[in-house]
This record gives structure tokens, C-alpha cells and sequence, in this order.
């Protein structure tokens, strides 16, 4: 599978990156190249074996419903680029 | 004809429903409601790098729970996925959900519109973790996030497009909820945030299999709201296919207050989330036994409850219907039970002036302070000619108010019925001696004169002369 420029600018928009033509051509080849690699593994015969979705054989790890401390708003908002009346503050989002 | 009925409308929602467990779905944060923005955050839920989820195990309980009383088949293998998008509600820019292997899948409910029951298919369950709050600061130049909310565990319960109307659609939701509540699994206050719908709508010509293009409505923030917003997608997409253009498939707000839907500026490409396994999170291996010790934790549900209800007390299958729609007031029915035997009486109050002072004052069961043991002790007050009728509604709106016990109120108030007959006679004679008209009236011929009679004696005994004792006397008197 190859990816052409109009595909790197699809995930770039996703990723909300910026990209100039350059490096949408740079990265097509570049991402083109990666996926080659990978195509490797297509060579394996797969037929009948489960697909892994995690790599540790262990199951079913969880907590009990036990409230923990949270941290502090000031603390919450120290890495904050902006913030108002203890909230984050972002761009405006319209809906 | 309204033109919308040239067409069939297919509907299916989507309901979030909150989980009240204590913590988060993947740290120990509180998920209750109204404290101060972002007091209730971690470096897990605010998405810090290097950070560890770690599943409740209440919630997959409680979505478990919710799922086989959906009557799903619970997975016996499931795990949970990202669902990748930015949008400034999300820390991580991503959302924690599950993708091809939810808890629950394949179940139903049935529903009951205009005295008919339907059965409506519900796709599939799955266990998410819910996103923080936005809102808007004045002038629009920015955008204000809480993430207190954010890793509140919900579940997403997908019908299948299976409702026709947009009353079907409510009678859906009210059912849904009712089982929730009755599960105990969830607050389900639609005000509060705890259950939210949106909805899918098209219409297609009667006949078509293929279903049209839909839209999607969001922000329907009340049962009334989701079904005036699917009543009016219905006939805003009547218009469009009458006109002979294609309905858009878009997301639509519907705004409540203007009671129009608007089309949302689409997140483009919104539909590329791009799900993958979670690596951070290992899978849930659901055996039976764990299953079968969930199983064993749901009570009584709503349609068993009515069933109980026509069967067992021989209620109208409707007043049944409306009883057990909320749990809180099935429960009060039976907690009145304990106090009297007569089921129908109890059922009457409930329906007549219980619900009918509900829907006045916009109160919830829960607001009023009247018990199931007041209303059961009020009606032995009745059966034991304590109290009259008329008194027992005096009663009744003062215990909803005041909470007291209805034998106290009949002693503090001096509500106790006369049923002494010389004490009636001395008000019957006063009052036939201050109408000699009436009396005359009556005599000649005209009967409907005893009934000014009666009032004026109940007045003049504050309405607690014993009804029956006074039209008695009042006729012997006026016979003699």
C-alpha cells in the first residue's frame, strides 16, 4: 500500500497538524516506505488465529469503586496555557 | 393530511447513561455532581503522559447488570478501545470505549403505545468513560472546560431502528430509564445530565425497504424534547423529500427553545475515529460464574412488576403501566400495602391526586414528603368512617406538604369525622330552621333541594359531619 499526498493531508487534518506541500511529499514517501515494511508480515499464514489485542497474557485487572484524593484545581491547572474561574480555557469552540 | 404521513419514519437512539458508582471508571476521582470545576481530577482522567487506567470493577458490574436487564447476551471476552478525536472536552484526544467487542449485544425491551406492545431491539451495550464540560464564554471569544465529569463511566445502549414514531421513541426512553432506576445503576436524571439521547431519524415512501437518508439530533435535554425534536425532524425532512430534494446526513441540534433543529457545523471527517485496542487496558475474560452472580442482583423489573400488579391486586393494566413506569412510586404503592389491604384505593390516590399534584407542581416523587405508610394509614382512617372523603383530601394535600401522619393531622386540625347523631341532628335542625325556603322547596316536590341542605350542614360542620349520617337525618327531619 502506498500513500499519496491527499491521504497525509487527510490524517494530518485529523491530527490537526499543518503541513506544507513539501512535507506532505516528503511524508507520503516517507509513511509509503513504513507501511512497505510492514507489508511483510502479510506473508504470514494468519488463517484461524486469533487476532491480539494486547501483548501481556493477563485478564480481568481492576480496582474496587474506593474514592481516591483528586488533586488540587491549582495543581489540575498548572500546565494549563490559559485558565478563568478555575477552568481550562481553550479557543473558542463553536457549535 | 399531514404530509409526513405519506412516509414511514424509522428511528433508532442512542441513550448514555450514567453510572453511580462512587469513583471514575479508571481512577479513584469522585463522580459527583456540583462540586467546584476541576476539583474532582487526576493525572489519569486529565490525560497526563505515562499515566495507568485501571477499570472499576463496579462499573463493568453495573454495566453488566444494565445489559442482561436490556435482556443482551453478555460477551465472554470483551476489552475496551480508543475512539481517537480533538475536541477540547477530551484530554487524551481520545475517548476510552469499546468498538467490536462490547459488554452486552442482541437484547430488547418491549414498549406499549396506544394499549399495544412492541418489541424494540436493542444492538449492543458498551462501557465508555464520559468527557468533561464546555461552555461558552460570553462574547464567544473562548471556550471554558471542567473535567470533573470526564471518566464518569457511562453506557451507550444502541436501539435497533425499530421505533415508527416519535411516541414510540418516548415510550422507549421511559422504559429504558425505568429499568435503569429499577436496576439501580444510574440517578437517570435527564436534567441532570445522567441520560442523554440522540436520536437517528429518516423517512422512507410506506413500502421501501431501503431506509432514507438520516439525521442525527442531539441535544434533546428532556423526554418532551425528544419527542417534539423527532416530531419536528419529521416534518422539516416531509418537506425536503415532498419538494423532491435528499435530506443531508448531517448532525442536527435541536434547540428547544425556538423548537427547531439547525444543522451542527459537522466535525469533518467526524466519523474517522480510527478505534484500536487500548493498550494500557487488558482484556475482560467475563465467565459464568461472574455473570451469574450479576444475574442474581436484578430485582423485579418494571413489565414483571405490572404483571404482578393486574394479576395480584387487580389493577387496570394502564395504572399499572403508570405506577411502575417509576420505581420510586412502585415502591410507595407496596409500602402503602402494608398499611391496608385495599390495593384499588391505594392505586386511585396515586393516580388521582398523587401524579395529579406531581404534574402541577412539576415535583418528583421524590420531593414530596407524603410516605407509603401516611397514604395506607389514611385509607384505614377511611375504611373506619374516621374521616370522610372530603376530609381525607384535606388530609392528603397536607401530608404531601407537611410529611406528618395522617392520624396526627386529624387530631391537631380537629378533622375527625361526627359521626355522633345527636351532634349531626342539632346542626341538621339549626340548618332546616335557617332555610325555611328549601324546606318548602322540597317538601313541594322538588328533591334536588336536599342537596343545598346537605352543603349547608357540611359547612356548617367544617365538612366533618359523616355524609351518610346527614342526608339520613336531613330526610328524617324533613320527613317528620
Amino acid at each position: 500500500m502506498s500513500i499519496d499526498a491527499k491521504t497525509v493531508e487527510h490524517v494530518a487534518n485529523l491530527a490537526r497538524l499543518e503541513l506544507s506541500g513539501e512535507e506532505k511529499e516528503q511524508f507520503a514517501s516517507q509513511l509509503s516506505a513504513i507501511l512497505k515494511y510492514a507489508e511483510k508480515l502479510d506473508e504470514l499464514d494468519t488463517e484461524g488465529i486469533e487476532p491480539t489485542s494486547h501483548v501481556l497474557p493477563v485478564t480481568n485487572v481492576m480496582r474496587e469503586d474506593v474514592v481516591r484524593e483528586s488533586v488540587s484545581n491549582e495543581t489540575a491547572l498548572r500546565n494549563a496555557p490559559d485558565d478563568e474561574d478555575g477552568q481550562f480555557k481553550v479557543p473558542a469552540v463553536l457549535e | 393530511m399531514t404530509h409526513y404521513q405519506s412516509y414511514e419514519t424509522v428511528i433508532g437512539l442512542e441513550v448514555h447513561v450514567e453510572l453511580h458508582t462512587a469513583s471514575k471508571i479508571f481512577c479513584g476521582c469522585s463522580t459527583s455532581f456540583g462540586a467546584p470545576p476541576n476539583t474532582h481530577t487526576c493525572p489519569i482522567c486529565l490525560g497526563h503522559p505515562g499515566v495507568l487506567p485501571v477499570l472499576n470493577r463496579q462499573a463493568v458490574d453495573y454495566a453488566m447488570k444494565a445489559a442482561m436487564a436490556l435482556n443482551c447476551t453478555i460477551a465472554d471476552v470483551s476489552k475496551f478501545d480508543r475512539k481517537n478525536y480533538f475536541y477540547p472536552d477530551s484530554p487524551k484526544a481520545y475517548q476510552i470505549s469499546q468498538f467490536d467487542q462490547p459488554i452486552g449485544e442482541n437484547g430488547w425491551i418491549d414498549i406499549e403505545v396506544d394499549g399495544k406492545t412492541k418489541r424494540i431491539g436493542i444492538t449492543r451495550l458498551h462501557l465508555e468513560e464520559d468527557a468533561g464540560k464546555l461552555t461558552h464564554v460570553e462574547g464567544g471569544y473562548a471556550s471554558l472546560v471542567d473535567f470533573n465529569r470526564v471518566g464518569t463511566p457511562l453506557v451507550e445502549i444502541v436501539s435497533e431502528p425499530d421505533l415508527r414514531t416519535p411516541e414510540e421513541a418516548k415510550a422507549y426512553l421511559e422504559k429504558l430509564r425505568a429499568i435503569m432506576q429499577y436496576c439501580d445503576v444510574s440517578d437517570v436524571k435527564m436534567e441532570e445530565g445522567s441520560l442523554r439521547c440522540d436520536a437517528n431519524i429518516s423517512l422512507r415512501p410506506w413500502g421501501q425497504e431501503k431506509f432514507g437518508i438520516r439525521a442525527e439530533l442531539k441535544n434533546m435535554n428532556s423526554f418532551r424534547g425528544v419527542q417534539r425534536g423527532l416530531e419536528y425532524e419529521q416534518l422539516r425532512q416531509a418537506d425536503i423529500l415532498d419538494a423532491g430534494g435528499t435530506v443531508v446526513q448531517e448532525t442536527r441540534r435541536w434547540d428547544d427553545s425556538q423548537g427547531k433543529t439547525f444543522s451542527m457545523r459537522g466535525k469533518e471527517e467526524s466519523h474517522d475515529y480510527r478505534y484500536f485496542p487500548d493498550p494500557d487496558l487488558v482484556r475482560l475474560h467475563i465467565d459464568s460464574e461472574w455473570k451469574e452472580r450479576v444475574r442474581a442482583s436484578i430485582p423485579e423489573l418494571p413489565d414483571a412488576r405490572q404483571a404482578r400488579y393486574t394479576a395480584e391486586y387487580g389493577l387496570p393494566a394502564y395504572d399499572a403501566g403508570v405506577i411502575t413506569a417509576s420505581k420510586k412510586l412502585a415502591d410507595f404503592f407496596e409500602e402503602s400495602l402494608s398499611y391496608t389491604k385495599d390495593a384499588k384505593a391505594v392505586s386511585n390516590w396515586i393516580m388521582g391526586d398523587l401524579l395529579g399534584y406531581l404534574n402541577q407542581t412539576g415535583k418528583e416523587i421524590e420531593a414530596v414528603r407524603i410516605t407509603g405508610q401516611g397514604l395506607g394509614e389514611m385509607i384505614g382512617l377511611l375504611e373506619k368512617g374516621t374521616i370522610s372523603g372530603k376530609i381525607a383530601k384535606t388530609v392528603f394535600k397536607e401530608m404531601l406538604e407537611s410529611g406528618k401522619r395522617p392520624q396526627q393531622i386529624v387530631e391537631e386540625q380537629g378533622l375527625v369525622q361526627i359521626s355522633d347523631e345527636g351532634a349531626i341532628k342539632a346542626i341538621v335542625e339549626k340548618i332546616v330552621a335557617a332555610n325555611p325556603q328549601s324546606v318548602e322547596d322540597y317538601r313541594a316536590g322538588k328533591e334536588k333541594a336536599i342537596g343545598f341542605l346537605v352543603g349547608q350542614v357540611m359547612k356548617e360542620s367544617r365538612g366533618k359531619a359523616n355524609p351518610g349520617l346527614v342526608n339520613k337525618l336531613l330526610v328524617d327531619v324533613l320527613n317528620a
